[in-house]
């Protein structure tokens, strides 16, 4: 952040970015507000219907005044039917934006998905959410896909009870017209369901009144009201208590075994994707630097970030007299270099890697890594 | 006075905190909260003592009494043989730069308005420790150890990302030369990659400097890597105190074992053999009776809910408050006595 290079742009350079940016995203605005969009505009066809989503290319950026910031550059993985897809990289490197680009609930008008499609599965039909209108988005997010944050406070109002707040969410997706004694058993249910004990207790209760760990339950409650098929969970734990961080993810591991729906499992802990996870996506700089399933990545990490990363954290029960510590920093997000984004760090460089940024390797057949130490390996590619 | 040094920089010995609970119009106390209820444990020189323990159970309140930030309720604090609280307001003063903090959020105890060489150097110049003619060479020179640069001195905290910014914490504690620092959750809020990179700097600095270290944690697996004795805390009381390798290997207390099997581990076919705690941690304002982890233990017995047990020395250096490892006689002798104060409470009732 600090460093000697940085670049201190005038305000008049600034003022011309914001002008431009302005430029560019109105147009994005005014597509996304036209009225009775025909559905052929946003149809479209899973590569694998056993896929519930596929992230295909996804590009987002932000149009900010200090410049356009590639969030997301690039991004490809599926989420297949009833499993979890641990997303791992440490902060900024686009897990968020990612995951907030399949809601669509970037924030507009700087944050824009530029390229890419996102395909939605809808059992008979699949959508790309990318181009699919507001009104339609709105009945997907909570209907199909729901989102469960890091910080419970922001998802609960404080001034309302529980209760109301769950008969909320029930009401303004209410496919099933309930009604208000209905609207209240399945709240009671659903408190129940995510292993609150006292529910009516609960119902009556303000946010304020229930611990950390309780309001999590009560947000994943009020996440799982209208059975989604995808539930995103956006560092749910990581403010919680190793103790309490159990209980939720044994919840969360009961809660897909039941429902059957695919989880994308965001986190900066490789413990917990570990035990969440069935495959693995590891994120740097807005791209994915390698995918696989937990057992590829965990047992064969390929990618020097990846390994780097593994070895930078303690592990109880594993001595070592020095963590490894990855040198130096990630490049700057406004100006990405066009070689690979993690050379400057790399202790594993190799000659070739002063190239364009490497492409897609396939090392196995669930194993891909985008890093030129594997280019032998090669097998066509991707 | 000590006239030997003792090879222990910090004992502290039944140390207790509470919080008053206001109430009323009149803001009466109503209550308390007992943050701390008799914690014990000492510290060797140039060694790190990890203090874990869910949110709320009185870790922070430790170390700020320790640093008598925070006035004591009970107990006793010893630093380098002096009774930490009977110092007067001078010698407090001269005992402060040799305890030093470091918190976890570095960037709320930085001044936003002070370029980093004046946030770095300010308290070295008030206490007078290095000549003015050196100060600059000085302040470079530590600011080096922690890995900032020069060029760093005239920039302001906000440019810093927040590993820097712990950087430039643990320069300003290391300017004043201390002999211990309390290091409070300081890489919770960091990347792995950076924690690791604080985690090497303040083990390197350890070496070089032989700091004594009092490291308050969530994270198990950094307490384990950087301690060489760890506590755990349970609602306001020591349960456990031992060698790393020991506590890590070999856990006594049911909350301790459960606590450690919660940690997930980076293998996806690790089995795991998890003891998931029911409920949550009680109020440190109602504990509930005899052992204060009773309403949540899997082997709760009887004695536990009316008797709190002992500090005891289980094995030779590993410490336990928990009733099942009294010795046969101890726990006649409990029982004996429970019974005796159930008869004379049924006796008061009728
Ligand atoms: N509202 C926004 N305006 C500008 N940049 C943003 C915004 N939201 C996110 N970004 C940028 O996008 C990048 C990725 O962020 P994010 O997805 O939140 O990372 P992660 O979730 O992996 O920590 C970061 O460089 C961040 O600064
Ligand atoms: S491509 Fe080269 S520089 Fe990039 S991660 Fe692989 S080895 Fe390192
Ligand atoms: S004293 Fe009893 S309740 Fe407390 S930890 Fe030991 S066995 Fe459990
Ligand atoms: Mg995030």
């Amino acid at each position: 952040m600090a460093d000697k290079n940085d670049s201190y742009l005038s305000a008049r350079e600034s003022r011309r970015i914001s002008r431009e940016n302005r430029k560019i995203t109105n147009e994005f605005e005014k597509k996304r507000k036209r009225k009775n969009v025909p559905e052929s505009e946003y149809l479209t066809k899973m590569h694998d219907p056993d896929n519930m989503v596929e992230f295909d290319n996804l590009h987002t950026y932000f149009f900010t005044d200090t410049g356009v910031v590639h969030s997301v550059d690039g991004v490809t993985f599926e989420v297949p039917v009833g499993k979890t897809v641990g997303v791992v990289g440490e902060s900024g490197c686009g897990k968020s934006v990612t995951s907030l680009s399949l809601m669509q609930l970037l924030q507009r008008p700087q944050g824009q998905v530029v390229d890419g499609e996102i395909r939605l599965n809808l059992g008979d039909k699949a959508y790309d959410v990318t181009k699919a209108p507001n009104d339609v988005m709105q009945h997907i997010r909570g209907n199909v896909v729901s989102m469960i944050f890091q910080e419970p406070m922001t998802a609960l109002n404080p001034v309302f009870r529980i209760g109301e707040q769950i008969g909320e969410v029930l009401q303004l997706h209410n496919t099933e017209n309930r009604s208000e004694e209905e609207v209240k058993q399945r709240t009671l249910e659903l408190l129940e369901m995510v292993g609150i004990a006292n529910s009516e207790g609960v119902f009556r209760m303000y946010p304020h009144e229930l611990s950390g760990g309780m309001r999590q339950r009560v947000v994943i409650a009020m996440a799982l009201a209208c059975n989604p098929r995808v539930i995103i969970a956006d560092e749910p734990t990581t403010a919680l208590d190793v103790t309490i961080q159990a209980q939720i993810l044994d919840l969360l591991r009961q809660l897909k075994d039941k429902t059957n729906a695919s989880i994308i499992f965001i986190t900066h802990d490789l413990g917990v994707i570990a035990e969440m996870a069935d495959f693995v996506v590891v994120m740097y700089a807005g791209r994915i630097v390698e995918k696989g399933t937990a057992e590829d990545i965990f047992y064969h990490p390929a990618h020097p970030y990846t390994i780097g990363l593994m070895n930078s954290k303690p592990v109880v029960g594993k001595k070592v007299e020095e963590l490894y510590s990855i040198p130096g920093k990630v490049p700057n997000p406004v100006n990405m270099p066009d070689y690979c984004y993690f050379r400057d760090r790399c202790e594993m460089c190799v000659e070739k890697c002063s190239g364009k940024y490497p492409e897609t390797v396939q090392i196995s057949g669930t194993h891909f890594v985008s890093c030129y130490r594997y280019y032998e390996q090669k097998q066509g590619g991707k | 006075m000590a006239n030997e040094k003792s090879e222990y920089l910090l004992e502290v010995k039944n140390l207790k905190k509470y919080f008053p609970i206001k109430g009323g119009l009149l803001s009466h106390t109503v209550g308390q909260v007992k943050a701390v209820d008799g914690v014990s444990f000492r510290i060797k020189r140039g060694t790190t003592m990890g203090l874990v323990g869910e949110s709320g159970c009185g870790k922070s309140t430790v170390g700020r009494t320790i640093l008598r930030l925070l006035e004591k309720t009970d107990g006793e604090v010893i630093f380098d043989g002096e009774d930490v609280f009977s110092l007067t307001r001078q010698e407090l003063r001269k005992m402060r730069t040799r305890m030093q903090i470091i918190f976890q959020d570095p960037y709320s105890s930085l001044s936003p308005r002070l370029p980093i060489s004046e946030i770095i150097g300010e308290a070295v110049r008030e206490h007078n420790l290095v000549p003015a003619n050196e100060f600059d060479d000085y302040i470079t020179k530590i600011m080096k150890e922690c890995g900032l640069q020069e060029y760093h001195k005239d920039r302001y905290p906000h440019e810093f990302s927040g590993g820097q910014r712990q950087r430039i914490c643990i320069a300003r504690a290391l300017a004043l030369n201390p002999e211990f620092i309390l290091c409070d959750e300081p890489v919770s809020a960091l990347d792995v990659s950076i924690q690791a990179q604080i985690i090497n700097l303040l083990r390197d600095l350890q070496k070089q400097f032989g700091l004594t270290y009092l490291f308050i944690s969530h994270d198990l697996s950094v307490v384990e890597h950087i301690s060489d004795t760890v506590g755990v805390m349970y609602l306001g009381s020591m349960v456990e105190f031992s060698e790393t390798e020991k506590i890590f290997d070999h856990p006594l207390h049911p909350y301790t074992v459960a606590l450690f099997s919660a940690i997930p581990i980076p293998d996806p076919n690790y089995k795991m053999k998890r003891i998931v705690l029911q409920g949550s941690i009680p109020s440190p304002a109602n504990p509930p009776s005899g052992c204060k982890f009773h309403t949540r233990c899997e082997k709760c017995m009887e004695l536990c809910k009316h008797v709190s047990p002992d500090w005891a020395e289980v094995e030779p250096g590993h410490f336990c408050a928990c009733h099942l490892y009294n010795s046969a006689e101890r726990n006649a002798q409990l029982e004996a006595e429970m019974k005796q104060n159930a008869a004379a409470q049924v006796k008061q009732a009728g």
